[in-house]
Formats: structure tokens, sequence, C-alpha cells
């Protein structure tokens, strides 16, 4: 298989606060037209995360005895069943002796048929936290200062959820920056505007979601929390996913403990649970840009594609770990994701016909691999670097003409995690060439990225780094028609020529027959 | 006439249809129901060979075969109850009087009586099926001494399981008139049918038992109490005798029996689950989507085309299939928008565009109206200052003669300065008697969260006819004009025993004294049933307003898609007129948001077959319509300053393009 990373323009030596290798290198102001730039910076000292241990609030307060009644229902209320049954027969000083020793058998067969259960979904072992941390698409989220950003879909606008739990909206037309603070906003696993609406945020939460109502003329810098909708369901924690729906009132969420997808309809507050067996639990949702798909992904090896019409999904078994990140084409035609521990990159392709089931419309019968990430040593000035690795996430501008990929990479073999960039063309056939790479300041990472949906001149790649920075990086370029081969001296050329005979099992980077 | 036509070929074709297949499925769905309520009812721990044999034996038996023809037939008639009684717009009452009203109202007793006995029959049916001590009303009489031969004793367990069904029957078409149970609302998310069933089935199931047992507890301490009326009554008129060696089952220590317990709950959970599926599986049917051609080549189909069928106005279920209809084939569906956008063949007009656009304003526009009379009726606190404005353009059912008798009573009414009220107190009710009353109602207040009162109006002159009691000859002029415009404004539907209750008109005193509040108890006491509770008239208001967000999406999406697919350019010219529209509404909604109660979120309910989604509709309009402004203004963008609007206007869309509002 041919590694697409060793056709990339290796990277200068990092001494530059970002170095691109590509059409721009524009100075800031050029980012944001009249505005100034959001160039961010949040140094996790300033950040104070809050000591939210439940144990700890506990110790400082005196043991108060209550009655096993009042106990029991204080169980039953937080905990369900399992705690109910485990209150009595850890109080068997009090109760009969056969309710003692029967709610204990009944335990310790609930207790048997969850760790059962828990063998076919390992990840229902991990705790609240480390679940977020697992399935966000931040890379190494629970040390991350930066947690989540958010760009307006309409407006120049973002929002950033810090390690603290608080949340801040910038807007560069505007003096005041908005600060969210919640009760219920705890370890912020995602976060997303909701689109032609000026104010609505949804946040994925611990264990609900919140929408914020901020209003954009308000000059409040600590909005209450009066003016955050709660939406929460039970057994639907954590959320670690969130996506509105393009072009109507929907929201869905998802949770890796509920094997339900939840789409809600948040003017009314009202939910409605879609079930599905298999997965053991919802991760990571994109919902294509026309509005027609939703790809769900799950903690096991399969994901599923839903068409929003009648919501009916398609399953996509066997892979060889589980859906890490995908991203739609604009058009919504074309999906790429990734698996988690292999370095490739997949495409599906739809064809588009809403309203009938998936199946029956002739979707695609197989993925394709486009991307092969594997790897492999560059040759710079300064030495060899190694780069390559697991893809953590994906992001394409939305005009289809960047990709960008979130390589892990691996810091213990000298592989950094970086971002690499291809430009990509959808019609007439689906086209990757490589384009470069995007590197921090020396000793940083990137953690998160998004495109800037409102960037006028081409696109433009917002990325959070390890050390707090958040920082904004142009791909200046014609924005219609195909992409201008070596407009800005990077070389571009298609990895290699597409073969009619062998597309479907060779790699694939020009797509002859769509 | 030609609606009446339309009303006929479209509720004969379609949803006597659907309500046909409904009911069949409930039939067949009856089948595996009753299986296990069969065997749930004898389940024996300790016999498990004997109890499969014996449920097997009993599920094959010929008497059985009856019993579940006898529940059928219970289910057909609850199917036929939920389509004569099933209505699209909920109708709220808003105080005390109108559910009393809608409680007492002929057609509700019908449908109370004939629920009552369908109870009793599946009652039956259940203590036929669970057999053993339930069997039979009489069985011999058992005494050692036996000497007056073969008489028959009175089975109370029996009894008490067949005035249970009778009691659950009954207080499911009672708690269905104050929960709306058949009020059928529709859902944002298509789905298919059978997944729509399988994703509500564990809610029905939950429902149907947490209500039987809320169901049993007051039907025993009914039973504790006046359990021994029934008893004697049937011993009397079948001539049984109540077997002395028995305790009678009256009493706490039989009544807390944990067998008896266990039958009487899992019957009604039988009884309630299978009504509840029927009830559901008809709520489903009858909300699918029903697709309309846009245009028809033959013109005798014309009125079953989607711009004859929207303006009509009966049946209310075709209105609302005709707009869902619009609002999703201007989302999904470019081949029909592309109908839309086409012209006439000869003369070249777009006469489906036109059809359904002036359609959807009449209606928004509509509201709008409706909104500011609310809003100006408020504010004002029934001064009858500017209402004609609001009432005069109605373009619907308002008569000439309202409109003048609005402006005659503009310049008669005298405007005692005693009027003047804050918004908020007219629903507090905070002055002159309100202390006197207070400590009266609250006794009585009954613990329902049903919206209370009348529609209308009425709910806002409640609080101001005791004014009209402090200025001579207001109330005179107020409350005809009240009763008159109540009904139209608001178009709830239980206005009729309203109208019944007189206002109390006390004497022209012209100074309120405690002397003239005292006398008349029962004025006071009907006065206060008659206050609102003043979510229910923002409820009321808005009762409808699924025809309003439908239409709101359809033009949206449709404005937006003439963008890049109206050929002709004929969105354009209806263009200024829909923002105008839409901005008018967005400036009604939200004053009327901005009064006290409105913006408050009423609880879920979710443990009941009522739908409460009624409640919340006004949250969706107002989502919906800020959502559908910005679909144009995002489409548009600056193509908009070239449209003609009021310099009001153009300000508020330029907060729009500037995402700011």
């Amino acid at each position: 298989m041919m590694c697409s990373l060793a056709l990339f323009p290796p990277p200068l030596s990092g001494d530059g606060e970002t170095s691109q290798y590509n059409e721009s290198n524009t100075d800031p102001s050029v980012w944001f037209e009249d505005s100034p730039a959001l160039n961010l910076y949040f140094p996790r000292e300033s950040l104070k995360p809050h000591s939210r241990q439940e144990s700890s609030s506990k110790s400082a307060f005196r043991d108060h005895c209550e009655t096993l009644y009042t106990r029991s229902a204080g169980a039953w209320r937080d905990a369900g069943l399992s705690g109910l049954l485990n209150e009595i027969a850890n109080s068997s000083a009090e109760v009969p002796k056969w309710l003692g020793v029967s709610s204990s058998c009944v335990l310790a067969l609930l207790r048997w048929v969850s760790s059962f259960h828990s063998s076919l979904f390992p990840h229902l072992t991990l705790s609240s936290e480390e679940m977020t941390a697992e399935f966000s698409q931040v890379l190494d989220w629970s040390d991350c200062a930066v947690r989540g950003f958010a760009w307006h879909p309409h407006t120049q606008k973002c929002a950033v959820a810090l390690s603290d739990d608080s949340i801040k909206i910038y807007n560069p037309k505007s003096a005041t920056t908005p600060t969210l603070k919640h009760r219920l906003q705890r370890s912020v696993a995602a976060l997303q505007w909701k689109p032609l609406c000026a104010s609505a945020l949804a946040v994925a939460c611990h264990n609900c979601l919140l929408v914020w109502h901020v209003d954009p003329t308000s000059l409040s810098t600590r909005p209450s929390s009066g003016c955050a909708q709660v939406l929460s369901h039970p057994g639907h924690s954590p959320v670690t996913s969130v996506a509105w729906s393009p072009n109507g009132p929907l929201l869905v969420s998802a949770s890796p403990r509920d094997t339900a997808l939840l789409v809600w309809d948040v003017a009314v507050e009202s939910c409605v649970p879609l079930h599905r067996v298999g997965g053991g639990g919802v991760t990571y949702l994109s919902w294509s840009p026309d509005g027609s798909r939703v790809l769900a992904a799950t903690p096991s090896s399969l994901f599923r594609v839903w068409e929003t019409r009648m919501w009916t999904c398609e399953r996509w078994p066997s892979l060889k770990g589980r859906c890490q990140s995908g991203c739609w084409s604009p058009d919504g035609s074309r999906l790429l994701f990734t698996v988690q521990g292999e370095t490739v990159i997949y495409a599906l392709t739809f064809t588009d016909n809403p309203g009938v089931p998936l199946m029956m419309s002739g979707g695609p019968k197989a993925a394709t691999v486009v991307a092969d990430l594997s790897e492999t040593t560059l040759n710079t000035p300064d030495g060899d670097i190694m780069v390559g690795g697991e893809i953590q996430s994906l992001a394409w501008d939305p005009r289809g003409e960047r990709l960008a990929v979130h390589v892990k990479g691996d810091a213990g073999a000298g592989r950094p995690a970086m971002i690499a960039v291809f430009k990509t063309q959808i019609s007439p056939a689906f086209k990757l060439l490589p384009c470069g790479f995007v590197q921090g300041e020396a000793g940083t990472e990137p953690r998160l990225m998004q495109f800037n949906p409102n960037y006028q001149h081409g696109a433009q790649l917002t990325v959070c780094w390890s050390n707090g920075k958040i920082t904004h990086v142009p791909f200046c370029f014609m924005s219609a028609g195909n992409p201008q081969p070596g407009l800005g001296g990077s070389p571009s050329f298609p990895l290699t020529q597409g073969r009619p005979a062998d597309y479907n099992n060779q790699t694939l980077y020009t797509e002859l027959i769509s | 006439m030609f609606s009446s036509d339309q009303s006929c070929w479209f509720v004969r074709k379609v949803i006597c249809w659907r309500a046909v297949a409904s009911m069949a499925w409930s039939v067949l769905l009856l089948l595996p129901t009753t299986a296990l309520f069969v065997l749930l009812s004898r389940f024996s721990l300790f016999h498990p060979i004997l109890w499969m044999s014996e449920c097997l034996s009993l599920l094959t038996s010929a008497s059985a075969i009856f019993s579940f023809i006898l529940l059928c037939g219970v289910v057909l008639m609850v199917g036929f109850f939920n389509l004569e009684y099933y209505t699209v717009v909920p109708s709220i009452a808003c105080s005390k009087i109108a559910l009393l009203g809608q409680v007492l109202h002929p057609r509700q007793f019908v449908h109370s009586l004939v629920h009552c006995i369908m109870g009793v029959v599946v009652a039956w049916c259940c203590a036929f099926t669970i057999g053993g001590r339930y069997r039979s009303l009489g069985h011999p009489c058992t005494q050692d001494e036996s000497s007056s031969g073969p008489e028959m004793c009175l089975n109370e367990y029996h009894l008490v399981l067949l005035l249970a069904g009778a009691f659950i029957g009954y207080s499911h078409s009672l708690v269905g008139v104050v929960y709306n149970m058949n009020y059928v609302s529709f859902h944002t998310m298509q789905q298919y049918k059978y997944l729509r069933f399988k994703g509500a089935l564990p809610l029905v199931v939950k429902a149907s038992a947490v209500q039987a047992l809320y169901c049993l507890r007051s039907f025993l301490l009914l039973y504790f109490f006046m359990g021994y009326a029934p008893r004697a009554w049937i011993c009397k008129t079948l001539d049984l005798s109540i077997n002395s060696s028995i305790h009678s089952l009256d009493s706490v220590s039989s009544l807390l029996d944990l067998s008896l317990l266990y039958h009487l709950w899992i019957s009604g959970t039988f009884l309630l689950l299978t009504w509840y599926i029927t009830v559901l599986l008809f709520r489903i049917f009858v909300t699918e989507v029903y697709s309309f051609p846009v245009q028809s080549t033959f013109t005798e189909d014309a009125h079953q085309c989607l711009p004859k069928v929207i303006t009509g106005t009966q049946p209310m279920i075709l209105k609302f299939l005709a707009l869902q209809d619009l609002a999703l084939l201007s989302q999904h569906s470019p081949s029909r928008r592309l109908e839309v956008f086409s012209l006439s063949q000869p003369g070249g007009h777009p006469h489906i565009w036109t059809a359904l656009s002036k359609e959807c304003l009449s209606l928004l526009s509509d509201l709008t109206e409706r909104l500011v009379a609310h809003h100006d009726t408020v504010a004002t606190n029934g001064r009858a200052k500017s209402q004609s404005t609001g009432s005069n353009k109605r373009s619907t059912t308002s008569s000439e003669g309202s409109v003048t008798s609005v402006g005659m009573e503009d310049m008669k009414t005298p405007r005692p300065s005693a009027l003047i009220r804050t918004p908020g107190s007219v629903f507090l009710r905070s002055s002159v008697g309100a202390g006197l009353r207070t400590p009266l109602t609250t006794p009585f207040t009954p613990d329902l969260d049903s919206p209370f009162s009348s529609p209308a109006l009425r709910r806002l002159t409640g609080p101001l006819e005791p004014q009209g009691a402090l200025s001579p000859g207001f109330s005179s002029i107020q409350s005809p004009h009240v009763m008159r415009r109540g009904p139209k404004l608001w178009s709830a539907s239980t206005d009729s025993q309203l109208n019944g209750s007189p206002p109390p008109s006390p004497g022209p005193a012209p100074s309120p004294s405690q002397a003239q509040l005292k006398p008349s108890f029962l004025v006071t006491f009907l006065q206060n049933r008659k206050d609102q509770l003043p979510e229910a008239s923002s409820q009321a208001l808005f009762a409808d307003s699924q025809v309003h967000i439908w239409a709101l999406q359809g033009l949206s999406h449709l404005v937006a898609a003439s963008f890049s697919e109206d050929q002709y350019g004929i969105v354009q010219t209806t263009l200024p007129t829909i923002l105008s529209t839409l901005l008018l509404l967005q400036e009604a909604v939200d004053r009327h948001f901005k009064l006290p109660h409105t913006s408050s979120k009423p609880g879920h309910c979710s443990c009941s077959m009522g739908d409460d989604s009624y409640k919340t509709l006004r949250f969706a309009l107002r989502s919906t319509l800020k959502t559908a402004v910005y679909r144009i203004t995002a489409t548009f963008g600056g193509h908009l300053h070239a449209v003609q609007m009021s310099a009001e206007h153009r300000k508020r869309l330029q907060h729009f393009l500037e995402y700011k509002e």
C-alpha cells in the first residue's frame, strides 16, 4: 500500500509560530478582514479545574445518621435498583436477615450479569471522565486546557470550552466576552452552535445537554443559568457528541453508555430515542452538511449511517476497530472516516436518494481506502523526521477543497502529533492531493482543529494547541472550480493515477467512477 | 358545499381506511396481549409445568375463544370511539367550570358510559380467564346446615373485579378529558409506523401499569367506603344471598389480600394496555404523512390537489395533513418543488404558488392578529383601546358587526382609573376582592395541572368582571362584547357551557364594599372557578399552532429553494409580503413572550397517555419563526436590501442579517 505522507513536502524546522506549507503566508490581519484576529491563549495555570470529587466534599460533613428508609429512598433515586440493593446489603444490622441476604444475592447476580455485559462492551467499565476522554475528538482530552471549540456557522463568533468547565464566547465585533457557567456544565466533551440561529449553543456535558441562549446584543458577561435549557434523559450520560441538523430544529446527542441515539426537538425539550441493537452505545455524531444523513459511531467495530427523512439506518459492521472520526463532503454525498488502530482514511459514497431506505438506494457496498498515513520518514534540512500514525480526527472545509487530518503521533517513538492537510476535489471525480503539514511551536502539539465556515478567501483552519494557544491557519485559494495546481508553490500532483481496473482494491486517490 | 364534498372524499378514502387499519392491527395485537395476560394472571411459582399446561388448555378452549371475541368487540368499539372523538386541535379548558362543562357534556357522557360498560365486559373476560374464585357471580352456598337446598350466594371477588373494570373504564374516559387524550399530535420527526410503534410500546406498557395502579388505589378506597351499596343492589336484583360465613371484602384485612390485589392490578393493566394500544395505533396511523398531488392532469381530481386542499377548513385533519405535506415537500422533494414553481399551461400564471403562499400568509397573519388582540387586551386590562386594529382586519369569520361594536364600545366605555393595572396583576387578582376570595378558594382548588378556564377573553374577562361592579354601566357593555368575541378569537370549543354561566353582575354600587361581595357566595365561587391558569390562555392561543409551524417551514424552505430553483421569478413578487408577514409575526410573538407566565415551561408528565405537546407549541413556533427568517436571510443575504419594505422592517431585517436577533 502506498504511503501518502511520503509524497508530502517535508515540514520546515519548526521555529515559527505556525509553519504551513501552503499558498499563503499572509499576515494575521487578513484572517478576520477588518476585525482583530482571535488569537487566543489560555495558559493552563490560569485555569483552575474544579475539584469536584464527590468524596472530597463528603468528608467535610459530619456523618449523619438517617433512617434506613431515607437512605434507601436516596439510593433508589441516585443509583436505581443496584444502589438500593447495595444500601440494604450494607446495612445488615438494621434489616431483617432474610432481606439482607436476598438483596446481597440479587446484587451479586446483577453484578455477574453486568460483568458479562461489560465483557461484551469493555468501554462500560470506564468511568465517565475516562469515557469522555476516550471518545472525544480532542487529543488527550483530560490534559487539555481547551476542551472544545466551535465556530458559529454564519458569523464570526466562536465558543471555547475550557478545562475549568466554563465556556467563553468571543466575537471580534463586540467588546464583551460572555462566560458561561452552569452547575451541570461539567466535563464538556463537545459544543456546537445552532445553524440558522444567532444565539443557541449546544453543549455536551457530563450527564446532560445544555442549550445556551446567549443574546448577542446583551452586554452581560455572565449570562445566568436561566439562559440554558437543560436536556437530560435517563441513562444518557456522559454525552460525548452533539450535532445540530443543518436546516432544522433537531439536535442529536450520543452517549457511549446509551444504546439509543437521541433526537431532540430543542424548542419543546422532547426527545425521541432511536434504539438499535448492537454497538453498545454511540460515541460520535456528524450530520452531513446537506442535512440528509447522520454518521453515528459506536464503541465497537460498527457504525451506522442514518438517513434523516424517515430515520432508518444502515449498518457498517466488521471494521478493524471502532470508528474514530468522520466527516462529510459539503454536498453530503461522500463520507470519509477513520478507524481506531488503523492509519488509513476510508471513503463511502452515497447516491442522493433521501427517503428511500439506504439499502435499496444503491448505497455503497464497501468502503474504499483513499489515503494511507502510516509512518514514514521525511528528509528535512535538520535531519530526518518521522511523520504519520493513527488518526485522531478529520475536518473538511465547508467548500470541500481542503481536508485536515489530525495525526495522533507517538511522542515516545519520536513522531509528534501533527496535522496533515490534503487538497481535495469533489467533482467531477473525487481527488486527494497533498498540501502540507501544520506545525505549532516547538514542543507543542495540536489538540483540536476546526475549519472556520465564514472565511471568505479560501479555508481557515483553527487549531487549539497543547499549550493553550488557539491559532488560525489560512489557506487562500480560488474557491470556484478546481484548485489551481501549483498556486502556492506546493507540489501538487495526484498521488497516484488511479487505474480503473483495480480501483476498488488498490489504494484510491483519484476516483474515476463515482 | 365544496368543502363538504371535499371532506367526504378525504374522510371516506383516507381517514376511515387508516382507522380501520389501526383497528385491525389492534385486534391482531390483542392475541399476544391476551396470551401474556393469561400467563401472568395464572402465574404460580411452584408449579411451573401445571401452570403452563393449564394456560395452554385455557387458551385453546372454546370458551376462551368466546371471551376473545368479546374483547375484539371491545377493541373495535374503542377504535370507533377514537375515530369519532379525536381532534387535532386540543380543547383547552381554561377554568374549572369549563372543565366541568366538558365532563358533563352529553357527548362526553356517552363516551364515559360506553367505556364504563366496556370496562365491565373486559373485567368479565378477565375474571373468566383468571378462573378460580373469580369465575362467576354466584356460587352455591356451602353452609354446613345446607338446609334450604341449592341457594346461590354472591361471589364478591367476581363483583369486585367487575366493579374495578367499570371504575377503570370510567376513569379512563374522565382522565382522557383532563389530559386531552383524544388530541392527536404530529411529530417533528418522520418515522415508519412500525418503528414508531416499537419505540412507543414500552412507554405505553409503563403508562398502563402505573395508571392501573393509581386507579386501583382510588377504586379500593371507594369500595372500602361505598362497597356495600352495589353489593346489596346486586344481591337484591339477582336474588342472591350473601354468604355469611365469608367475610365481606370491604374490610381492611380482606382488601389487603395480595392475590386479589395482584389480580385486580393485572386485569386493570390488561384493560388499559389494550385500549392504549388502540389509541396509540390510531394516532400513528392517522398522523401518517399523506402525499397530495401538487397538480393534477384531470379536472375531476383537481379538488384533491394540494392548493385546493390546503385552503379548506373542514375537516381539520385534512388541512393539517396538507400543511404537513407542504412542509415536507418544500424540504425534501425538489421535483415537487418544481411543480410549485411552475406556471399554468395556458395563461402562464403561478396559480399553485399563489394559492399556497396566500393560504400560508393568511394563516400567519391570523395568528399575528390573534396575538396582537390578546396582548392589547392584557396590556390595557380590558380597556378596549386598540382592539379594533386587531380585529377589523380579520379575514375569516369576523363580521362587520363585531367590528362596529368594538368601535362603538371604544367610544362608550368609560375608563375608570381603577382598571389600570399592570399585566401581571391581571392574573394575580391582587386587589379588591381577592383577599376575601382567596381563603375561600384554596380548599376547593383541586390539584389539576390541566389547563383550566374558558377560551379566549373569558380568561381575560374573568378578572375584569368584578371591576364591572365598580363602574356602573361598564359590565353591561363589556360582557356582551366579550361574549361575542371569545369564540371567534380563540376558537376554543368549550365556550358553549360558559356562555350559559352568567358573569356575576353585582348591583351598581359605586364602591366595592364587603357587603356587596359577601352575599353571593355562589357568585364568588363560580368566579373563582372561572379564574384561569394564566398559562392556559397562552396555550389556548397557540392550540392550533402546528399549522403555523408547517406554514412557516413550508414558506421559508420554498423561498430559500426559489433562490436557485425558481426559473420564472414568481416567488420574488411575493417576497416583500412574506417578509413583512414574518416580521410582524415575529414582533407579535416577541411581545407575547414578554407577558408573564408565557415563558415558563410546563413540566412533562411522562407516565400518561395524554399528549401534552400542545402545551409547548408556542415555544416550537417561536423557534421555527426565527429559523424561518434566518433561512431566508441566510439564503438571500445582501439581495434583501433590494426588497421593498418599511424602514422599521428593514431595520429588523438588518438585525437578522447581522445575526443579532
